[in-house]
């Protein structure tokens, strides 16, 4: 039996407006190099001038990691030759980065959580984009990328399960979600993912050799990543083989991962601190400033969640996952008063919604607004569930407002008791065996057959007669 | 310390350097009596001397996150030595 | 009447201000010799004949308009690491010999903008790597003292034109003695201003933490007025200084009376030649009779500066150079067959020997495993060397010293030996480390050749250096002395 030991190194693009070394924009999708500077392209003789910004962002991910900060931080400079790599070599930070030693907690899937430990986090600039495809034996160099900020955050290698490293993906993808250093979005390469992996024996405790899978894009890939290279590892070592200390790419049409000998050969990055850039020392001041502004993190928002809308320590920390999610839960539930509720519809419909379309929360249909109007609408009786889900359904479609729908459907709940009776009476005259089979009936196998009954009534008002009421005037007409 | 024609290829290598072989042999010498000079340094006791870097020792200043670049694609390319389509061109690569 | 060519720059300036010359007389004058002397000289790599005679009749129309500033129309040169928008900037490079800078750097917008008109770029050692500028893809600069002899390097270009009167001033930098030992050949006046004084930005790099840009001109007046010009804080360089920039022109005539001369010991052991003795003496006698007083004073680690010295700037060079790459400007070798190939030979092909010679002493000293022994030792080095000077600066105004072993030598004497070469520096190269400001100024000749003595001063005390070296120059007539035969 193996055990797998993974570490991975997440980078993350912080949203500044400018790059982390000259001002040019960061925007994404831009025509090649129209957003590649002097600095941005290398040209000799320029030299870099570090983003304020930057600072204040890896700072408060270090602190809302409970991790030490690094008040004199140093840029290196790590050399190796690529062509998206204008100046021969990346600017980071080796030494002093500017995040040190924090952690994380993660929750696995029997309910307990674990502690993973985050060795750094240091800034870098990212580098540019090779185009493959549009000539012929050529490759394209587009450098607007080159120069955006990154925070990599390297963790210890203490997962051991592609599920656990997708848990704590997720966790540092809310973190950098709820402080809005980064976008995180995994598709555009806003976030990517290197992962390290090694098998050993279990309760071995020696690592094994390791093999890094680089630029992983998506949650869901790192889990199939991370699981098809244990077992690729695993064949080998059971094959009597030896694992090779490698780079490699996940390749999620095949599944597999391969080789990436491009980068391999001659890895010596030869780093040493730029002579064109001094510490960068942080006092108290700005530290506690940043401090000062953090917001609520996704735990703190998970137990004030508990105690002020009482829903479950499960579907708390579903709605605090994603921000954006919680905060529209929490506009529902403090507009509708109904903390439950509003947990319901959001995990119910609104995120089943989303993850059938993989839309996004901030421009979905369905405004908070709405859907608490609809919860206030089912409050009063005036929706059932089932009509409530055909409410939603024309908020879906953009279709109006919520009165107006119940309106124009005509969907308002009857509740007047003399007005079910009537369609009581009718179903009993319409049935006359089944009433007689009810009657003859032991009691105990009565409220089994009631449910045809209720069925007719609810059919004949077009689902619109309280079921509640429909109950009880049938048990009592069918006994009388 | 002294080198060797291997080590010379190799560092020649990292740096992406061609150096024909009559090159790498009046390199090798050069760079070992290079290294003769450098080792003088070897003779001073730098226990608990803190490296140097800068030598005035300043901080680094910061600046505001503002955009100040307009693109100037055209010109940075016109002295590009191939470029189409807005791209800087090199040899296929293969990752 | 002397010729105009004759004039230093504040003679000039003076000219220019009593109407009694035009801008576009001096630009003519100047371009003139150049045209006639540049062929034996090769001091300029390009020169921008049309741009400054143009820039001339500008700045002779802002002057009757009174726009102009007070150095509009003065003409200036630029060594060819300074990049220059529109034109050429070689570096003295064949990797950069079809690179027209799309941008101006700091020193030369601020030239500009002060109205100055540049004659052209001035030849140096390729990447300023180099004592005697025979470094240059584009051939090697001759003294014009002595046209078999070196003028030094790597600013070699600057120095030359300055002494054969091709430009009043130059702009020149300084990484391990590149300003003051070919001001010492040339018997020209070169400061190497304190790291940080003048902005990086567009000085296409060497060894970063070394760099300084600065100025060669026949006298240290002339220095004060070009260096007010670019000094200053530049917020496109990180380590740039924050410092005001004073009038180095005000304190020229303060008196020496007072001041102290410190002697480094190691400066003036038994190995100085004896002539060069001598004349420092010389120099030391003229301060003496201005008032100033003179001490001993030790820099214990100044004979492992060179040894560091060739550790650190060759490691900064290593990567400041990876840039040269072949993909986004510059040279590219024909045809290449991959990625690899377009690699090392666009840089095999396109740098000379002496900076290949320094990437691959870099890379090795940067490369896993000897890091600790080669580049900390240098950086740790570094930080004994700076606490010397600064301790010996202590009890004194100004550090004086030989600027170079010895007179100009004969061209290719050096070219088989690179660590002979590289001695050249020896009392020049911790000043860099110590990142303090160092000129060196006219000495008496030897054997009708120039020497120059140096100045060391404390951080941001080129007014001290300056006022000095202008004191000595009232008082002797060595700065005046111009080659003959040219």
């Amino acid at each position: 039996m193996y055990e797998a030991v993974i570490g991975l190194e997440v980078h993350v693009q912080l949203s500044t407006d400018s790059k982390i070394f000259s001002g040019s924009s960061t925007n994404f999708g831009a025509e090649p190099n129209t957003q590649a500077s002097l600095i941005d392209l290398g040209m000799p003789g320029v030299l870099p001038v570090p983003n304020a910004k930057v600072f204040e962002m890896a700072v408060k991910f270090g602190l809302a990691i409970d991790a030490e900060i690094g008040r004199e931080s140093i840029f290196d400079r790590k050399n190796y030759f690529y062509p998206d790599l204008p100046k021969g070599y990346q600017i980071s930070q080796f030494e002093k980065p500017i995040v040190g030693p924090g952690r994380v907690t993660i929750s696995l899937e029997d309910g307990t959580s674990k502690t993973i430990n985050v060795t750094r986090a240091h800034l870098e600039e990212d580098a540019g984009k090779s185009v493959h495809d549009a000539f012929d034996g050529m490759t394209g160099v587009d450098l607007n990328r080159a120069g955006t900020p990154l925070l990599e955050i390297v963790s210890e290698p203490e997962l051991r399960s592609a599920k656990e490293a997708v848990a704590y993906l997720k966790v540092i993808h809310s973190i950098i979600r709820y402080l809005d250093i980064s976008d995180g979005n995994m598709a555009e390469g806003s976030m990517r993912c290197d992962c390290n992996v090694s098998i050993r024996p279990k309760g071995s405790d020696t690592l094994g050799t390791r093999t890094e899978i680089k630029n992983v894009n998506s949650f869901r890939f790192v889990e199939k990543a991370i699981n098809t290279e244990i077992n690729r590892q695993i064949e080998i070592l059971e094959d009597g083989g030896r694992v090779i200390q490698e780079t490699r790419l996940y390749d999620p049409d095949k599944d597999e991962t391969r080789s990436m000998r491009s980068k391999e050969e001659a890895n010596d990055y030869r780093y040493f601190p730029d002579p064109d850039l001094l510490p960068v020392v942080l006092d108290d001041s700005f530290i506690s400033a940043c401090r000062d502004a953090l917001p609520e993190l996704p735990e703190a928002r998970k137990a004030r969640y508990i105690s002020e809308y009482g829903i479950t320590d499960y579907d708390a920390g579903v709605l605090v996952a994603d921000r954006d999610v919680a905060d529209y839960f929490a506009e529902v539930a403090n507009t509708s008063g109904e903390g439950k509720l509003a947990a319901n519809w959001v995990m119910g419909s609104v995120l089943a919604e989303l993850n059938q379309t993989s839309g996004s929360i901030t421009d979905f249909a369905v405004t908070a607004k709405q859907l608490s109007d609809l919860i206030g609408r089912i409050k009063d009786n005036t929706l059932n569930s089932k009509t409530a889900k055909t409410v939603f359904e024309a908020l879906l479609a953009s279709e109006g407002e919520v009165d107006a729908i119940i309106e124009s459907k005509g969907l308002v709940q009857v509740t007047d008791t003399g007005a079910i009776e009537a369609i009581v009476d009718e179903v009993i005259a319409e049935n006359p065996d089944q009433v007689a089979n009810y009657r003859a009936a032991p009691e105990e196998k009565q409220g089994k057959m009631l449910g045809f009954f209720v069925g007719q009534v609810m059919k004949k008002s077009q689902g619109k007669a309280n079921p509640q009421a429909v109950n009880q005037i049938l048990s009592s007409k069918l006994s009388g | 310390m002294s080198l060797t024609s291997d080590d010379v290829k190799r560092v020649a290598k990292l740096a992406r350097l061609g150096l024909t072989e009559a090159e790498t042999t009046e390199t090798l010498a050069q760079l070992n009596s290079i290294l003769e000079l450098v080792d003088q340094m070897q003779q001073i006791d730098t226990h608990g001397v803190a490296p140097l870097a800068h030598p005035l020792e300043l901080k680094q200043t910061l600046r505001a996150d503002a955009v100040t670049e307009t693109d100037q694609r055209e010109k940075f390319q016109a002295i590009a030595p191939q470029a189409d389509a807005g791209l800087y061109l090199v040899p296929r690569v293969v990752e | 009447m002397s010729q105009i060519t004759d004039l230093s720059f504040s003679e000039l300036k003076k000219a220019l201000g009593d109407r009694t010359l035009s801008s576009v007389d001096i630009t003519n004058a100047f371009l003139d010799r150049i045209e006639t002397l540049n062929p034996t000289l090769n001091a300029f790599i390009t020169i921008t004949h049309d741009e400054a005679m143009q820039a001339a009749k500008e700045a002779d129309a802002a002057i009757s308009n009174g726009t102009a500033t007070a150095y509009t129309g003065l003409p200036i040169a630029h060594k060819d690491l300074f990049c220059t928008d529109g034109t050429l900037t070689t570096c003295g490079s064949k990797i950069l010999s079809n690179f027209v800078a799309p941008y101006d750097a700091h020193v030369v917008s601020q030239c500009k903008n002060a109205g100055l008109v540049s004659l052209g770029k001035l030849n140096m050692d390729e990447f300023a790597m180099g004592s005697s500028n025979e470094n240059s893809y584009y051939g090697p600069v001759k003294n014009p003292w002595d046209t078999t002899r070196v003028p030094g390097g790597s600013s070699g270009g600057s120095a030359a034109a300055v002494a054969a009167q091709l430009t009043p001033l130059a702009t020149a930098t300084d990484t391990g003695g590149s300003i003051r030992q070919p001001a010492a050949f040339t018997g020209t006046s070169g400061l190497k201003p304190t790291y940080g004084r003048v902005s990086r930005f567009g000085m296409i790099a060497y060894a970063s933490s070394l760099d300084q840009g600065g100025l060669i001109a026949h006298t240290a007046e002339d220095v004060a007025h070009g260096l007010g010009l670019i000094a200053g804080h530049d917020s496109r360089d990180s380590t740039s200084a924050n410092q005001p920039v004073p009038d180095y022109t005000e304190t020229l005539n303060d008196s020496l009376k007072g001041k102290v001369i410190g002697i480094p010991k190691q400066f003036f052991d038994d190995r100085l030649d004896s002539r060069m003795h001598q004349a420092m003496n010389d120099v030391l006698e003229v301060f003496k009779s201005l008032g100033a007083t003179t001490i001993e004073v030790s820099l214990d680690h100044v004979a492992e500066a060179i040894p560091a010295y060739y550790v650190i700037a060759p490691a900064e060079a290593s990567a400041n150079l990876s840039r040269f790459d072949g993909v986004r400007f510059g040279y590219r070798a024909d045809s290449p067959a991959d990625l690899m190939d377009l690699y090392e030979r666009s840089r095999g092909e396109g740098f000379g020997s002496e900076v290949k010679r320094r990437i691959l002493i870099g890379t090795y000293a940067l490369s896993e495993g000897y890091y600790d022994a080669y580049y900390k030792k240098a950086q740790q080095i570094r930080r004994l060397i700076r606490d010397d000077f600064n301790r010996a600066l202590s009890s004194c105004d100004l550090l004086f010293g030989p600027t170079t072993p010895s007179t100009a030598f004969v061209l290719g004497e050096k070219t088989a030996d690179p660590v002979a070469m590289y001695l050249e520096d020896i009392y020049t190269v911790a000043t860099n480390m110590a990142g303090l400001p160092g000129g060196s100024f006219q000495a008496p000749l030897i054997d009708g050749l120039p020497t120059g003595y140096q100045l060391t001063g404390r951080a941001f005390g080129e007014s001290m250096i300056l006022n000095a070296a202008h004191q000595v120059q009232l008082a002797t007539d060595w700065h005046t002395l111009r080659p003959e035969g040219v």
